[in-house]
């Protein structure tokens, strides 16, 4: 089975550019699933369900949303090897733009969309970084003159990204995006296999339920920032 | 240069000759928010002074950071400026929607403009599609398209990155906040343009000159109107963008100087494809095809009788054009202006 991970900040596009990706691929109904990271709520199985692409979705809830895929892609993996799928695709909000669920070995494509800022690409951190493929979307209602610069400011970034345009609704693009998932490693197990980036550091009283503010209920992994006039 | 040759003189050069020499190599920097480096050392030597707990924030070591930079300079030293030349697309027909041949072989060469005519839907979106994607006959029309009379493999054709085709249409905005020099010099620097000023200015011009109203410097372009904002789109895929084969859609009402657009495409050494219904540009073309029903049903070489309707469309067309700046000055329509 290939296995390949899609990751972007939430509404760049990444269930269009998944289901336009299907087409190109042009699977049988059942060949391929998708499992859908996402934190609190999410309507995309909806979508897939009416392309007859099977789907799980699991929330992260309360838990740093790149600690729980890591815990359970071994899980996914199995459901697809089980369900006897050519792919499987796992798709992932980066939430605080440092998320990167990418692991080594693993086809990793990272979506953005042209509407959120020149400057996205040098803010997003590794999500954006450690990509094989940067898909970017929503080139369709921006100037030509936008779309390049946008793809410089990619470039800075992650140099030896692939860039592929990709338009959401009529697919195009699609087709070069295909030719890339065809070519994707098969896997047949992670067990051992190393992300391609730490996930973010989170032991602290907060993360065990501490609500209260003040230097004595913080204990743990802590950052502090440094104030002109702070007493050290 | 090569990776490795970067590697040899970035090991052995201060980093401040390098900086002077590339001066988007600051960004590299910033991205990592380095602020203070020590650029009369080498960039070695200059990390070593660097807090390390920076570096794995972005995921990287200080050796990465020795290694992307080199991958940095390799990749925007290798002349961004140049993009992508081509000389000639030739076309190789698939099958339309019901599977029926379609035109089996075509070409466009650089400096011809073709009109594509055809309903909504009919498949105008596909074909651009295909040639941007250098189908080779794995698209559902099974076109292929060749470049300069050969076949891409598919290394090469990943390697245009969907740099092959800039596209202009009706319904393409402004995002960026910024002011129109801004924004001009913003392109030309993402461009690593050798002579900024100059191309900044003759984009300038040339929108304004487009426009039907003219604009400043200091404008935001989400401010311009829709006639100056696809002007200044125009002047710009002239004279900045790197794509060789432009795709216009529907510039019939955009309020600029339409045919003056589309000599300064074409005199840019561009390969333009318009899809347009509008007789000024259709005829204006050197050849039209037919789209119908997902396939190219026939090309047509634009006919003497045909160009010389042509110079009566454009006596009508100078009549409107006539009437609207009439109007534009607050003026009073006469019958006269009818019959010029």
């Amino acid at each position: 089975m290939r296995l390949i991970t899609v990751a972007g900040p939430p509404s760049a596009g990444k269930t269009s550019v998944i289901l336009k990706l299907a087409e190109a691929l042009d699977f049988e109904n059942g060949k391929m699933g998708v499992v859908k990271f996402d934190c609190l709520t999410s309507f995309d199985h909806f979508r897939y369900e009416e392309k007859g692409i099977p789907v799980k979705t699991g929330f992260s809830g309360k838990l740093c949303p790149d600690h729980f895929f890591v815990s359970n892609i071994e899980g996914s993996v199995n459901w697809g090897l089980r369900s006897g799928f050519q792919l499987l695709i796992t798709e992932s909000a980066g939430l605080c733009n440092r998320c990167s669920p990418y692991i080594r070995g693993v086809l990793s494509i990272c979506v953005i969309d042209n509407l959120s800022g020149i400057n996205t690409p040098r803010k997003i951190g590794p999500m954006m970084k450690m990509a094989d493929i940067v898909t970017v979307t929503k080139g369709d209602i921006v100037s030509q003159a936008e779309r390049e610069v946008f793809a410089f400011n990619i470039r800075q970034v992650n140099p030896s990204a692939k860039i592929i345009f990709i338009n959401g609704i009529t697919g195009q693009g699609a087709t070069i995006l295909a030719k890339q998932v065809q070519n994707a490693e098969e896997i047949t197990s992670l067990r051992d296999s190393r992300l391609r980036f730490t996930t973010p550091a989170a032991v602290c009283s907060y993360c065990t339920g501490e609500t209260r503010i003040g230097e004595e209920y913080q204990m743990g992994t802590m950052k502090k920032m440094e104030f002109e006039g702070d007493q050290v | 240069m090569s990776f490795e040759t970067y590697m040899a003189w970035v090991l052995t050069t201060p980093l401040n000759q390098i900086i002077a020499q590339h001066p988007v190599c600051h960004d590299f920097f910033q991205n990592l928010r380095i602020g203070e480096l020590h650029t009369e050392l080498t960039l070695e030597d200059a990390l070593s002074h660097v807090d390390s707990e920076l570096f794995q924030e972005f995921g990287v070591e200080k050796h990465d950071v020795l290694r992307e930079f080199c991958e940095f300079l390799t990749v925007f030293g290798r002349g961004a400026e140049e993009g992508v030349r081509v000389k000639k697309v030739t076309i190789l027909g698939g099958t339309d929607k019901a599977g029926a041949s379609e035109v089996t072989e075509w070409s466009v060469s650089v400096g011809e403009i073709i009109s594509v005519v055809g309903p909504t839907g009919s498949g105008k979106s596909r074909l651009l599609a295909d040639i941007e994607c250098l189908a080779n006959e794995d698209t559902p029309t099974g076109r292929k398209i060749l470049i300069d009379g050969r076949a891409l493999s598919d290394e090469e054709r990943f390697d245009m990155e969907g740099r092959l085709v800039a596209q202009l249409s009706q319904n393409m905005n402004f995002v960026m906040d910024l002011t129109v020099r801004e924004f001009l010099e913003m392109h030309a620097r993402s461009r690593m343009s050798k002579n900024m000023e100059h191309t900044v200015q003759r984009c300038y011009e040339q929108a304004n000159e487009l426009a039907g109203e003219k604009f400043g410097w200091d404008v935001k372009v989400t401010q311009l109107s829709g006639g100056q904002s696809r002007a200044l789109m125009i002047a710009d895929t002239a004279y900045m963008s790197a794509s060789p084969i432009v795709l216009i859609d529907e510039i019939e009402n955009a309020g600029i100087d339409r045919r003056k657009a589309i000599d300064i495409l074409a005199r840019k050494e561009k390969i333009v494809l318009i899809s347009t219904h509008d007789p000024l540009l259709a005829l204006r073309a050197d050849k039209r095809i037919v789209i119908k029903n997902g396939g190219v049903s026939r090309m047509i070489d634009t006919s003497l009788e045909e160009k010389l309707c042509l110079e009566e469309v454009e006596k009508l067309d100078g009549v409107l054009y006539g009437m609207r700046e009439c109007l534009r000055r607050g003026g009073e329509l006469k019958r006269e202006l009818l019959v010029k």
